[in-house]
């Protein structure tokens, strides 16, 4: 299969697919301008509005620092701690709602029409879904979090008044060092794999099927149209919209600010580059920078070509790491481990009458918030790239293939590094801040200087990609789903979210608290989630009776 | 001198393309040329067309429309791009040869500062184009 080329003259007909039929028109409620030189193309009242109450929001937490990160972290604790059975719930959902779209005949539904070829070879593909679902996060707690359930599993449980007040999952495995690293990962793999992949398919199944077969414009508010009617194209469908560029905005901003300080410890680690905010402040606007060149470039010289390398270089580290360390052990562990995902599969999703409770808040309840508050953006950027797949091929490669790869990453990653603590006690991994974990466990192997580097960029690229491909969608949702806006929009958004990622990094505190508020949207966008099933369900319905 | 005419249309804002359209109709009849009326624009729903077939539907009512009205042969052709805002060159580039043109007429903005970090769409057709532009502004 080949990329279809940008000039292929007159389509085939795309074939059969049922076209809503509705008096909105694309860009009706849009604002066309020029101010100065510079052309705008723009949704009134979602652009406005939105970038109004971003302004407001960092204004607020810069003024009043101490009073809004009181109030972000408590309505973080009541998410997280308050709806963790729901959470779950959901995410369960989600996970089987996938599964079942798979094996139905309603698997074979296409997007984009019956006869509809895909956008993107499946590398292409696959390189943009996964950089902008999960990267970054790799990078960090892909030695981490292994670590950390291994050593709560391994210490065993401790209740206080009749509470749990360990972080072990499940029911731990005290002294146990097999048991533990079994339970350790199984809890890894439960967080990375398909459960979080469920999130983003459903939110991407969505907008691609009510973007593609039904004819509307490719924002989140579209999925509601089987529900809300033609009310999607007022207030109702307004604030779906700006909760979305909202949580994708502070979402990007918030872990580009986080990323700075990060990649600043990598290089102080490294070079000895000083640990300062002019550091952070400067790795920001050059991730910007890169970033804007990207989105400048477009969807396919831009995005595309940035993923592609950084997938090529993730391989090379993992294949290195993988060969590097021990490798018959790493293979073993990854079917291992595996297995033990499977095992305590049910347990770990069970959202009722769980003992684990600092567990099932800290790690699973958060987890699922996160995913769950950056489902919009990566959603909508996966349904922007998946045209021409059939539902089946599409949740395959959404849902499966990602969730197998964490596996593998998570395998090789971790692996490493707990092996180096058990076989070698080898600790510096172990008692290292989670920023450098990743560099003090390719320290003990060989070639160190050269893999760290390549970390390094990995950890900058994975940004840049997130920051590029953000800019993209939160321009397309700002621009009423029109995909042509003109260049300086999507130019506005990259340095703005830029810009608040920095002055967030220079106030005390603040990047801190909007992400707790930005992982407090997890909630409404659960609900949001849950109704895009419903409407996910209809939609394909429709389709197959015209098949 | 010329055979068939390329004119890039964007059926979004067919107000603003009336003097390219009407200049390259008379070269047209006066070279007894066809016009190949191209449009560009993602295979996502947009403001013109909800698909890729009705967008060339859409260009092909154009064309024909058209034709009939400045009376001279005229042909629609609608290409898809991944993202228009920044394929629009490359994808038109490839259309003049893909369409055999030998002239394209397009319009174009006055120059202003943004030319200089975004060049117009005709300044760039023009620069790398190897056959005859006639930028109308």
């Amino acid at each position: 299969m080949t990329d279809t080329s940008a000039s292929q003259g007159i389509p085939e007909p795309e074939g059969s697919s049922q076209i809503i039929e509705t008096d909105y028109e694309i860009g009706q409620d849009n604002f066309e301008t020029q101010i100065g030189p510079f052309g705008l193309d723009i949704h009134n009242p979602v652009f406005v509005v939105s970038g109004a109450c971003i302004i407001a929001f960092v204004f607020y937490t810069l003024a009043l620092p101490e009073q809004a990160g009181a109030a972000f972290s408590w309505m973080f604790s009541a998410v997280t701690q308050g709806f963790d059975w729901f959470f779950l719930s959901a995410a369960n959902i989600f996970v089987l709602f996938c599964l079942l779209l798979i094996v139905l005949p309603v698997g074979s539904v296409r997007l984009g029409g019956a006869e509809a070829t895909p956008d993107y070879t499946y590398v292409g593909w696959f390189a943009m879904l996964f950089a902008a679902g999960m990267g970054i996060g790799l990078m960090f707690y892909g030695v981490s979090e292994p670590m950390s359930h291994f050593a709560s599993s391994i210490g065993g449980t401790a209740a206080e008044g009749g509470a749990r007040t360990d972080w072990a999952p499940l029911g731990a495995a005290a002294g146990d060092e097999q048991a533990a690293v079994r339970l350790a990962f199984a809890a890894t793999i439960f967080h990375w794999g398909l459960h979080p992949w469920a999130i983003y398919a459903v939110v991407a199944l969505a907008l691609a099927l009510f973007s593609y077969n039904k004819g509307l414009p490719l924002t989140i508010r579209s999925a509601f149209y089987p529900i809300l009617g033609d009310r999607v194209w007022g207030w109702p469908g307004h604030i779906i919209d700006i909760l979305a560029v909202f949580a994708t905005l502070f979402g990007l901003a918030t872990s580009l600010g986080f990323g700075a300080t990060q990649a600043n410890a990598g290089l102080n680690e490294l070079f000895g580059v000083p640990v300062s905010s002019t550091t952070e402040v400067v790795l920001t606007s050059a991730i910007t920078a890169v970033a804007l060149i990207s989105v400048m470039r477009g969807l396919d010289g831009g995005v595309k070509v940035l993923s592609e390398i950084n997938m090529g270089l993730a391989a090379l580290l993992l294949l290195f790491v993988l060969f590097a360390g021990p490798t018959l052990a790493i293979l073993t562990g990854f079917v291992d481990y595996l297995a033990a995902y499977l095992t305590y599969l049910p347990a770990l999703s069970n959202p009722i009458g769980r003992e684990d409770t600092n567990f099932m808040q800290g790690w699973t309840s958060f987890y699922w918030a996160w995913w769950i508050s950056w489902s919009p953006f990566v959603g909508m950027f996966i349904a922007r790239v998946s045209r021409g797949r059939t539902v089946r091929e599409f949740l395959i490669c959404v849902l499966l293939i990602p969730s197998l790869v964490c596996v593998l990453w998570m395998s090789v990653f971790g692996g490493v590094a707990i092996q180096q603590v058990v076989q070698d006690g080898y600790t510096a991994a172990q008692e290292a801040p989670l920023e450098l974990k990743l560099f003090k466990m390719l320290d003990a192997l060989p070639l160190a200087s050269i893999t760290s580097f390549i970390g390094i960029i990995l950890v900058i690229v994975f940004f840049v990609t997130s920051s590029d491909s953000g800019s993209l969608v939160i321009d397309t949702i700002t621009a009423g789903g029109k995909v042509d806006a003109p260049v300086p929009q999507r130019v506005f958004w990259c340095i703005f979210e830029g810009a608040v990622a920095i002055v967030l990094l220079l106030s005390a505190g603040g990047l801190q608290s909007l992400q707790s508020m930005v992982i407090s949207t997890g909630l409404p966008f659960t609900i949001v989630l849950l109704v895009m099933c419903v409407a996910i369900w209809k939609g394909l319905q429709a389709e197959r009776r015209i098949l | 001198m010329f055979n068939r005419i390329m004119v890039p249309v964007d059926l979004a804002h067919v107000d603003k393309l009336e003097r390219a359209m009407r200049c390259a109709s008379d070269l047209a009849q006066h070279y007894d040329a066809t016009l190949v009326y191209v449009g560009v624009a993602a295979a996502t729903p947009g403001s013109v067309a909800h698909t890729p077939q009705e967008f060339a539907q859409k260009m092909a009512d154009f064309a024909a429309e058209q034709g009939q009205a400045r009376g001279v042969a005229a042909e629609g052709l609608a290409l898809t791009s991944h993202d228009p805002t920044t394929d629009l060159d490359p994808t038109l580039l490839n259309a003049i040869e893909d369409t055999g043109a030998d002239l394209v007429v397009m319009t174009s903005h006055v120059p202003n500062l943004t030319d200089y970090i975004w060049p117009s769409n005709g300044g760039t057709v023009a620069k790398r184009a190897s056959v005859s532009v006639m930028v109308v502004r």
